[in-house]
């Protein structure tokens, strides 16, 4: 049988079109993705610069008194700025070297029985609401604060009791929070890392051990850090859980006082704020916006720099 | 002057799970010489290999039956440290490995977890081993820097000098250039006829006339089965098994 020769000139218009479709759907998609980035960033912005104008930027960034309702109000956001810092980086001091054990554990060590019960455990840990977290810490760990913070202050007349809602309790809750994010992600880094490097650590004498903290986690650095970074962002953006056991009171952020952070801040007081109150609490708003993207520019640049070492 | 036994296999049987991977395998592998493993893939060659420093403890459900002896000790003893026999037998892989850090924390890898901390030890261990690999020349100016940048061809020798660095009897090489082209070949082959003055090295291949060029014993293997180990002339001009014959004249494999 002879082949009968195939035009290739276009003929079918339907093809055609469903192709178009398809790519306009999804660059529309695209273009609303980075509208809303933008137009958020804006919003936060327009926002929030007011305030800094109206306070002045020293005023109420770097001054402690917070009294918005006051006759003579005063906006010192600085103590919930360093609450959030302090309760952030140590909970990230406290997660992190737990969560690194942790996958490291489920990566390398564990036999494989017990790390499929415990990996699938530790990513339902992740989707547990937040406010469950702050329930167990309000019914759990804020009566264990209290009993040490009677202890502790017996004779104390200057200390202003908590009822045991502190920092410590809020960093405690922090800390398990972040934990699901170090984990996964450093789980999924050290299983990145190939077997022929483990091999090759192994064939030379190396025990497990140093094959793992001498060639496995620096091969996983950068997965590690990024891990860390979204613990940070977690940390740092998370309002419910530290709302309920914290006390809420703006404090110096010592570890048996009340404290209020940038989150719990704008929670708080947006449903009664007005006026120039309410212009502020936009400003922790766009702080906490500043913070996050701090974040994520490193996370960029942590992510970015692994696959440079990895290609 | 007849060369003295450095491995003696006995009887050795490999299980991957229900996978009978090496039959009753018995060899005498003599100090400084090169052995050449050869045989079409999956012959059990690579897993042989893999069996005399241990490196298939790591695979789950591997069984192994027999002896293998290492100076007169039998290496699956009980109280066999793995780390001390694998400092005295190393291993090159089939894929140059170097670990990403520099090319001298490469060598001195292997020195620092086996305890020197000295740096005028270390110092000397790395060009040493260095030079043993036929690579001191073209790195001693680049030694802090990433071992990642160098060729295929140099990655490889730096991984036999990391081998080289913890200064072992034997040496196993895994089909050491089968990811190399033709030039990096010849210099790792002309390195195998040196290392065989110190060392007793193995090497897997799949390439006979390599077997052919550097070795001085060679082994054919088939479907986990030893088929001839002879001297490596005699193996290749007259093949007593027709099996052996069928695969060095191309008739499979």
């Amino acid at each position: 049988m002879e082949k009968k020769a195939v035009s290739i000139i276009s003929n079918n218009k339907t093809k055609n079109i469903t192709e178009g479709i398809a790519k306009l759907a999804f660059q529309i998609c695209a273009v609303l993705m980075i509208v809303a980035v933008f137009s958020i960033t804006a919003y936060m912005i327009m926002k929030g610069a007011p305030a800094l104008q109206k306070v002045g930027i020293t005023d109420l960034l770097f001054k402690t008194l917070w009294k918005p309702t006051a006759a003579t109000p005063s906006f010192g956001i600085l103590y919930i700025i360093l609450t959030s810092i302090v309760g952030t980086f140590c909970a990230i001091l406290i997660g992190v070297p737990i969560g690194l054990l942790t996958a490291i554990f489920l990566a390398e060590v564990a036999p494989k029985p017990l790390a499929i019960i415990v990996q699938p455990a530790v990513e339902l840990l992740a989707a547990i609401p937040s406010v469950i977290y702050g329930l167990l810490g309000l019914m759990v760990l804020n009566p264990i604060m209290y009993f040490f913070e009677q202890k502790i202050y017996a004779n104390n007349n200057t200390h202003q009791f908590s009822g045991g809602a502190n920092l410590i309790s809020a960093i405690i809750v922090l800390t398990i929070m972040i934990l699901p994010t170090v984990i996964n992600i450093s789980t999924s880094a050290i299983k990145a890392v190939p077997q022929k490097m483990k091999s090759a650590s192994l064939a030379l004498g190396a025990t497990k051990m140093q094959t793992i903290f001498k060639i496995v986690i620096p091969a996983a650095k950068s997965g590690i850090l990024s891990a860390i970074v979204l613990g940070v962002g977690r940390a740092l953006g998370e309002a419910m859980a530290i709302s309920l056991v914290s006390g809420s009171a703006v404090n110096m952020p010592l570890p048996f006082n009340s404290v209020r952070f940038l989150t719990t801040a704008i929670v708080s007081e947006m449903g009664y704020a007005n006026g120039l109150h309410r212009e502020v609490l936009f400003t922790i708003g766009l702080v906490l916006f500043v913070f996050i993207m701090i974040i994520n520019l490193l996370l960029s640049f942590f992510v970015k720099k692994g696959m440079r070492q990895n290609g | 002057m007849e060369k003295q036994t450095k491995i003696k296999v006995r009887n050795l049987d490999l299980f991957y799970g229900a996978n009978h991977a090496l039959k009753n395998v018995n060899m005498d592998i003599k100090e400084k010489s090169v052995t050449a493993f050869i045989g079409p893939s999956g012959c059990g060659k690579s897993t042989f290999l893999k069996t005399l420093n241990r490196m298939n403890d790591l695979v789950d459900s591997v069984k192994i039956d027999g002896l293998v002896e290492l100076d007169n000790e039998n290496i699956y003893g009980e109280d066999v440290d793995t780390t001390l026999l694998r400092k005295k037998i190393g291993m090159v892989f089939q894929q140059p490995n170097p670990f990403p850090m520099s090319i001298y924390d490469n060598i001195a890898y292997g020195p620092r977890v086996h305890g020197i901390k000295d740096k005028n030890k270390l110092d000397r261990i790395v060009e040493e081993s260095l030079r043993g690999a036929a690579i001191f020349d073209e790195v001693k100016d680049r030694l802090k820097k990433s071992a990642l940048g160098l060729s295929g061809g140099q990655q490889q020798r730096i991984c036999i000098a990391r081998a080289l660095a913890v200064q072992p009897d034997v040496l196993l090489m895994d089909e050491p250039t089968s990811a190399l082209d033709p030039i990096s070949t010849a210099k790792i082959e002309e390195l195998m006829d040196e290392l065989k003055k110190k060392y007793t090295v193995v090497v897997v291949t799949h390439n006979m006339q390599q077997a052919v060029r550097v070795s001085d014993e060679t082994a054919f293997f088939l479907v986990g089965e030893m088929v001839e180990f002879n001297r490596t002339k005699d193996l290749f001009a007259y093949p007593k098994d027709k099996r052996t014959e069928d695969y060095i004249t191309g008739r499979f494999g």
